[in-house]
């Protein structure tokens, strides 16, 4: 049977457009997609190490109050203001944004469409080069006089606005153009993944055909380039309110604080998901090869994304029930906040469904795919205490919002991530990772992860509220109990960043030392096992596969093998 | 849920804590649902040697309706749950019955000023009861709030009355509570406002008619300004 098109190992020197190159530009100023998703996936885990750091210090001053916290020293309310603000707009704009859509994007779309890079690589190496540059912009913001912002992610003028009330002169400038140069790296990016996805596949591959993971970063991107423009809009005015004088926002000349809140949620709604669809593909990858099953109804769960997609327009206002906008409204959002809830179930059910008649390898990847249900369903069913009207007015604000959109964003952004990563290690360095280090690793983030955030669902619940350095100004808040859990959190937060050194010490010892990886360690059916691993530079030779089948055709009844790989003719 | 934290000092507390044991329940049961089955699937179809996995594509009517039921199943509990939250929603913040009493609230970096009425019962009059971070009300009377702020968005949030509310430059926001109870309970900013935010927190007096009245002769002059710290 013809196995392969192309020989593992046979393209090596494949040296038809490339020769030998300078490190700089072979991995500086590469067009690869794949080295340039190497570039946003470091990149991103390099922020997600600051991101973590600032986490530290902040919930060190939270379960200890005005205590000297090593390597940072004392946090004082402005540098907790300025640590929690950073440490949000990181997580989500530096390291989910990247790692998930950029990375995966950019690394998966060609070799699982079956194509030699993306359609625009320049343009592509162009928007890491933007991204790269708006880090350093960032980064910068926290050295200047001042210090970094302060007026937490969501950036509500007019503290935002007014150096007078936010005390942060450049540093709020520089973290409005970092996020704005980010912004348009990722529209950069978008167009990219949604040409090469839709215009540049193998021959064969119908849109049925197409690997949920691409489909859904393909989708992810769509909802990016529609949504962040009112965002860049308001991003220009606010920037022009602070160091040209206009008033788009300010009350005292004609402007409208809450204008700039639309123009953020009517954005920052879609981008949760931006950042969840694609996460929710490379699970779907990930238990489908890993139970050797298909997708329990592939076209269900690909409609129901593109639904959730077009909802996710229409929900923006739940973040502001209670910002001062025609209560009437209300009722409009918490219709459509809830109804959102049906598509987001539906794949949930059909992912769960999948699992029935397995046969489930429960082995790194797959414990991290299988854990991002466990507890996504945590973070999509707190999620309806607030997005119904008449119970956001007591949870608005409150720890309980937090521990809600950390049940969401942290199996995205590091259960989604670690679970693609450990899947395509093999494929991306041509080496299999440690698997008894690989779960040590799993076990310790997933238990802290539970134990910083339950505690905390418990403390909103009673009331405690979010963005408050010291609680012992508010007797209501500053019971023993409640410094209990604070503590409690704050040590599994320790406990969970330290398992992450396990993490690093295994892709060190895996790339060193792991065993070398065949072109299909896992026995899967999608095009990107069929390139050597790791991939040569144009990716599977000279002649591109073809493709004869859907992407989930495992245990098929009329095959011996339990697998039935996308390019093989029969 | 929440009561057992909080006590409930507001008419409208109950209906909102109501509306939160509704979703409990609710997603409560979906969500147990949901992980039994998840866990128990694991278990059950973890690999065996010799078992080889089944072919399910789920594109058949019978695989779907395991999909498509529980599925209207979660659409009749969305149902209940719009039902609950906009009719608490419409009674607290959409329709303000009359009030007994008025005050002011104004939100700054970071302090709040409460302006109440004095023995003639209006604001804005010679006899207002200007405080800085402390608010008293008398049990039994509804109150309309008239909130505003001098620089950035507050929320004037007190968490036994189940109340929250921006408080936006150039804009005078009403709304309303009655108090059910007395005692002396927190107020606390709920909305990011600078370096200060966290200690922008105030403290709020329910007492009853005697005690209010009492409180209200103490404060005979027009504007005497007591500090809370």
């Amino acid at each position: 049977m013809a196995e392969t098109i192309a020989t593992p190992g046979a393209h090596d020197d494949h040296g038809h457009e490339h020769h030998d190159e300078g490190w700089v530009k072979k991995y500086l100023f590469s067009t690869d997609h794949k080295i340039i998703a190497m570039q946003y996936m470091f990149t991103g885990m390099a922020m997600a190490v600051i991101g973590g750091f600032f986490a530290y210090a902040f919930r060190m001053q939270l379960a200890f109050p005005g205590m000297e916290v090593p390597l940072w020293g004392v946090v004082t309310s402005a540098e907790y203001n300025s640590l929690v603000t950073n440490h949000g707009t990181i997580m989500i704009f530096w390291v989910a944004m990247p790692v998930l859509i950029a990375a995966f994007g950019n690394y998966l779309i060609p070799l699982m469409c079956g194509v030699d890079d993306m359609v625009f690589p320049r343009l592509n190496r162009l928007s890491y080069q933007i991204f790269f540059v708006s880090a350093v912009v960032l980064i910068w913001s926290f050295f200047v006089e001042g210090g970094g912002f302060g007026g937490a992610w969501t950036a509500y003028p007019p503290l935002s606005a007014k150096a007078e009330y936010s005390l942060t002169p450049s540093g709020a400038s520089l973290w409005l153009i970092a996020v704005a140069l980010e912004f348009v790296a990722f529209l950069m990016g978008g167009i990219n993944f949604v040409t090469t996805a839709m215009n540049s596949r193998a021959k064969g591959m119908g849109i049925y055909d197409i690997p949920m993971v691409v489909w859904m970063i393909v989708i992810a991107s769509i909802l990016f380039m529609a949504s962040v423009g009112p965002l860049i809009a308001g991003a220009v005015m606010l920037f022009f309110d602070q160091q040209l004088g206009t008033a788009f926002f300010d009350p005292a000349q004609g402007g409208d604080p809450i204008l700039w809140q639309h123009l953020f949620w009517f954005f920052g709604h879609p981008e949760v998901y931006v950042v969840l669809l694609p996460a929710m593909g490379i699970v779907a990858d990930v238990i489908c090869v890993m139970g050797r099953k298909k997708l329990f109804a592939y076209r269900t769960v690909l409609f129901t994304a593109i639904g959730t997609g077009v909802l996710s327009f229409t929900v923006w206002a739940h973040h502001q029930f209670i910002a001062g906008i025609d209560p009437r409204m209300a009722h409009v959002f918490t219709i459509t906040t809830l109804l959102i809830s049906i598509p987001i179930a539906e794949m949930c059910f059909c992912y769960i469904a999948t699992l029935y008649g397995g046969s489930l390898t429960l082995n790194t990847p797959m414990l991290w795919a299988l854990s991002f249900i466990a507890t996504f369903l945590i973070g999509g069913v707190t999620g309806i205490f607030l997005g119904a009207s008449g119970a956001d007015i007591y949870f608005h604000d409150t720890y309980f919002v937090l521990a809600h959109f950390h049940y969401t964003f942290f199996p995205i952004a590091i259960i989604g991530t670690f679970a693609g990563f450990t899947f395509w290690f093999p494929k991306m360095f041509g080496r299999m990772m440690n698997e008894t280090l690989g779960k040590i690793h799993f076990w310790g983030t997933i238990i802290p992860f539970n134990l910083i955030f339950l505690p905390l669902f418990v403390l909103g619940a009673a009331g405690q509220h979010r963005r408050i350095y010291n609680y012992d100004n508010f007797p209501e808040l500053a019971l023993p109990w409640m410094q209990d859990l604070r503590i409690l959190a704050t040590l599994s937060l320790i406990v969970m960043l330290g398992f992450q050194l396990v993490f690093f010490y295994n892709c060190y010892v895996s790339l060193r030392r792991g065993k070398k990886a065949p072109a299909n360690p896992w026995n899967a059916n999608t095009l990107e096992w069929l390139a050597p691993s790791p991939p040569p530079h144009g990716n599977f030779g000279d002649k591109l596969p073809e493709v004869y089948r859907g992407p989930y055709e495992y245990n098929h009844p009329d095959r011996s093998e339990d697998f039935w790989p996308q390019h093989v003719p029969n | 849920m929440i009561e057992r934290y909080l006590e409930q000092a507001s008419t409208f507390a109950p209906d909102i804590d109501a509306v939160i044991l509704l979703i409990a329940v609710l997603v409560g049961f979906w969500f147990f649902l949901s992980e039994a089955v998840f866990f128990w699937l694991i278990f059950k179809f973890k690999k065996k040697d010799g078992v080889k996995g089944e072919y399910v594509s789920g594109e058949e009517k019978s695989q779907k309706r395991w999909i498509t039921v529980p599925h209207l199943l979660v659409l009749v509990c969305d149902v209940f749950i719009i039902v609950g939250a906009v009719r608490v929603w419409h009674d607290v913040k959409q329709v303000l019955p009359e009030p007994q009493a008025t005050v002011r609230v104004i939100g700054q970096q970071w302090a709040w000023t409460f302006i109440h009425p004095g023995p003639d019962g209006q604001i804005d009059t010679a006899d207002d009861i200007t405080l800085i971070d402390e608010m008293h009300v008398q049990e039994g009377v509804v109150y309309h709030y008239q909130l505003e702020s001098k620089d950035v968005l507050h929320n004037f949030s007190v968490p036994v009355f189940r109340l929250k509310q921006d408080a936006i430059p150039g804009r005078t926001i009403t709304g309303w509570f009655e108090a059910t109870r007395t005692g002396e309970y927190d107020i606390q900013c709920a909305e990011i406002c600078g370096i200060g935010h966290g200690i922008m927190g105030a403290r709020i007096f329910i007492e009853s008619k005697e005690d209010h009245a009492a409180w209200m002769n103490g404060h005979a002059k027009p504007t005497s300004v007591a500090t809370a710290r």
